[in-house]
């Protein structure tokens, strides 16, 4: 299936009211057994295998199978998402191995600045400056017709 | 039926949706709501750090006029998505667009996305328009910014917006909405004298090329459910151009990115005879005079690979050997450097993939492709509703003040027919080529002319309590439905006494693939088809009231794929309404064969439902060139 939980990794989270792959799931497909205390796909055929689940999983328990319907078996892409970087493992199905990096951020988590260190534009409802703008957009005026 | 909580609240903007045109309006609508002491209250289906389409990420911003760096006009692009969508283009909504995308990418860049830089310290560039970013955190960038400026009070998860509602004094006037947790037993209703209504585009509408796990695998996210299309026309707000599909041309399967290849690699693509079909322009006459525009509108190179696949030439293939070969091609006689190139250019071509579309890392991987030694195939897919991309279906909405003719602005930027209800991104009609940064600057558009709405319309709307049992009820109807009918059989899949969602959904692609031009015909229709699609619809909507969801899950498919049914029908009746090929690659109106038709049909198609008579009803607007272009 396109996401799937490692049985034996899965802890459910420790049973807090919701795992996190089941926090972060943009289409509502994870779903935590309470009795087996492991999470699981209730619906593969509608990932879209954005990894947001994988990518979450403070166990790494979670990993993607690409769709049986079309992709060959035998090859696995495994991120491992740092807080300024991911490093991806791409094995093939003939076995080669590749690695890469690639920056994700550059400032620390959670501390985006809402206004950006742009000032405030002259804060006026019924001009066509947004909040930071001029400025922002790069103008000293905004343009117009 | 286990009992539902009835949550009741309030706010003055209520923003429906938590991707980039609702992050951009939740950032920019708090701002001026706090200096004029009004509320905002986000909702989401999913959870805002990765809901809507930039979920996984995007290895490219495709917006980017550099205006103030004098790298482009505003005016320059306002032509060329004009061009692009062979003259269906509202230019002062484009104008708009140019005029505030750049401040979202800069302002992306403070709040920490990684943006590629050439030599000199600049943007790069891929194409004319496009900047490459190592995108894989750009949704939780954006949905933090949006977060620490709203704060997460404002915002609550998991709770799905299934219906718009207007003032009970006023139908024309919205007055809040009602949906339902996806995780707890509750269903609210939320006052608001605003809203903006920003759920993205439509996917599953017809059948995908994958029918197994890989339905799935859809080119924009099987979330998007058309709930912007059929929330705001069941309230009467004027649709446009809904005719406007898009089919994106990827490579096969995984759907993969092809612009970094085209523009940035400068990689070809061939038919199975090894021929470079773009060539082939003397097929373009029909569409002239955008047959001339350069670069060729997206239709009309959809068109050219099309025909190719159509007349049997096909497998299509973009040549990525033969452009790493001729990008290391200089460095050739030095094996160090030659090595070194290499190496970047596999980590730049594998990043394109892992940044936005990881399943085509998979498909390359499962099948041993190497992009240094094989070729890969390309393949059209199956139609989206996408506004914000190379296709404009959306609400017919008000412009600028300062750049709108008089007939297209009522007020408030944005807003749709109905007011108070304004909608940003996907949602808007006539606005293309925004993609992710100009969708988070229409959001904050939307978000600001919100706020100005309510500070000059500050009066009580009447938000009928009475109604909410009603509702209620109505929202709830697939779980009774399922309760009552399931003991009959043995399994409770199959039973005459309900239709499951996933039965439903796959009806509704199959009528619209038969008969709505999908890929079995290769987008294909004509009227007859689409009067039988109508018939088939009509039935669908009548077995609607049958939908039974085993569960809160289930519930919101239920919803989902009704919301997908209003689409569809819009789609129809556009389709059906217009009389020529304006966007062939796109659709074919088989009896109308390669006409365009300037003299009567250079328009905007505008249609609505009346709520009051249950009437659709549809017009043409005739476009305006105010630029002068």
């Amino acid at each position: 299936m396109p996401s799937y939980v490692i049985d034996e990794k899965c802890d459910g989270c420790k049973g807090q009211d919701r795992t996190a792959c089941m926090y972060i799931c943009p289409n509502d497909l994870m779903i935590l057994d309470a009795e087996a205390m492991k999470a699981y796909n209730q619906e593969p055929e509608f990932c879209w295998e954005c990894y947001s689940c994988v990518k979450i999983c403070p166990q790494q328990a979670m990993d993607v199978r690409g769709y049986a319907d079309f992709v060959p078996m035998g090859a696995s892409v495994v991120p491992l998402r740092g807080s300024e970087d991911i490093m991806w493992t791409v094995k093939f199905r003939n076995g080669t191995i590749k690695r890469f990096k690639f920056p994700i951020r550059t400032t620390e988590e959670g501390m985006a600045v809402p206004d950006g260190g742009f000032p405030e534009g002259p804060g006026d409802l019924n001009d066509e400056n947004l909040w930071t703008e001029p400025t922002s957009g790069g103008f000293d005026t905004l343009p117009t017709k | 039926m286990e009992a539902f909580e009835t949550v009741e609240l309030s706010t003055d903007l209520l923003i429906v949706g938590g991707g980039m045109a609702a992050c951009g309006a939740a950032w920019e609508a708090s701002y001026w709501a706090k200096k004029n002491n009004l509320s905002v209250l986000m909702v989401d289906k999913a959870a805002v750090d990765r809901s809507g389409a930039v979920a996984m990420g995007l290895s490219a911003i495709n917006t980017y006029i550099g205006a103030g760096k004098g790298e482009n006009s505003c005016e320059d692009f306002v032509s060329y998505v004009q061009n692009d969508q062979m003259g269906t283009v509202r230019e002062d909504l484009v104008y708009d667009i140019a005029r505030h995308v750049d401040s979202s990418v800069h302002l992306f860049e403070k709040w920490g996305l990684p943006i590629w830089k050439d030599a000199e310290g600049n943007y790069q560039r891929a194409g004319r328009w496009q900047i490459m970013i190592n995108g894989e955190s750009y949704k939780v960038i954006v949905a933090e910014a949006a977060k620490n400026e709203l704060g997460v009070d404002n915002i609550i998860e998991r709770l799905f917006i299934v219906k718009l509602m207007t003032d009970a004094n006023d139908p024309s006037r919205i007055a809040g909405a009602a949906g339902f947790s996806v995780r707890e037993n509750k269903v609210y209703f939320i006052k608001a004298k605003a809203i903006c209504c920003m759920c993205g585009g439509a996917v599953h509408i017809f059948r995908p090329r994958s029918v197994g796990e890989g339905l799935g695998r859809t080119w924009y996210p099987p979330w998007n459910a058309g709930s912007n299309y059929a929330m705001m026309a069941q309230v009467g707000a004027e649709l446009a151009q809904m005719e406007s599909r898009f089919i994106p041309t990827r490579f096969k399967d995984g759907y993969g990115p092809v612009g970094a290849w085209f523009l940035f690699f400068k990689a070809s693509a061939t038919n199975a005879f090894d021929e470079e079909y773009i060539h082939n322009l003397d097929i373009l006459k029909p569409w002239a005079p955008y047959d001339a525009a350069k670069p060729v509108p997206t239709p009309l190179r959809n068109h050219q690979m099309m025909i190719e696949s159509m007349e049997g030439r096909g497998p299509v293939s973009i040549r990525t050997e033969r452009a790493i070969a001729a990008l290391a091609e200089k460095y050739q006689d030095d094996p160090k450097a030659y090595k070194k190139k290499m190496k970047e250019l596999e980590a730049e071509a594998w990043e394109d993939f892992l940044d936005m579309t990881i399943s085509q890392a998979l498909v390359w991987a499962g099948q041993n492709i190497f992009p240094e030694e094989k070729k890969s195939e390309m393949m059209a897919a199956e139609p989206y509703f996408i506004g914000s991309h190379a296709s404009h279906a959306g609400m017919w909405v008000s412009g600028p003040a300062d750049l709108a003719p008089p007939e297209w602005n009522w007020g408030y930027n944005r807003m749709t027919t109905i007011k108070g209800l304004f909608t940003a991104g996907d949602g808007v009609a006539c606005s293309a080529h925004k993609f992710s940064s100009g969708s988070h600057a229409e959001g904050r558009i939307a978000g600001k002319a919100a706020i100005k709405f309510l500070v000059e319309n500050p009066g009580d709307v009447n938000f009928d309590a009475s109604q909410f049992e009603a509702v209620k009820a109505e929202i709830l109807k697939p779980l009774k439905t399922f309760e009552e009918g399931k003991g009959y059989t043995v399994t409770d899949d199959i039973t005459p006494n309900y239709i499951r969602p996933k039965m439903f959904l796959f009806r509704l692609n199959k009528i619209m693939d038969e008969y709505a031009g999908g890929t079995s015909s290769w987008y294909t229709t004509n009227k007859p088809m689409l009067e039988r699609a109508l018939e088939e619809l009509r039935m669908l909507y009548e077995d609607s009231k049958f939908l039974g969801a085993n569960g809160l899950h289930e519930l919101m498919r239920a919803w989902e794929n009704y919301h997908r049914l209003w689409t569809s029908e819009a789609h129809v009746r556009h389709l059906m309404f217009r009389e020529e090929t304006r966007y062939p690659g796109y659709y074919y109106r088989a009896d109308f064969k390669e006409v365009l038709d300037q003299e009567n049909w250079h328009v905007f198609t505008i249609s609505k439902w009346d709520p009051a008579t249950r009437e659709w009803s549809i017009r043409k607007e005739p476009v305006q060139n105010w630029l002068g272009l």
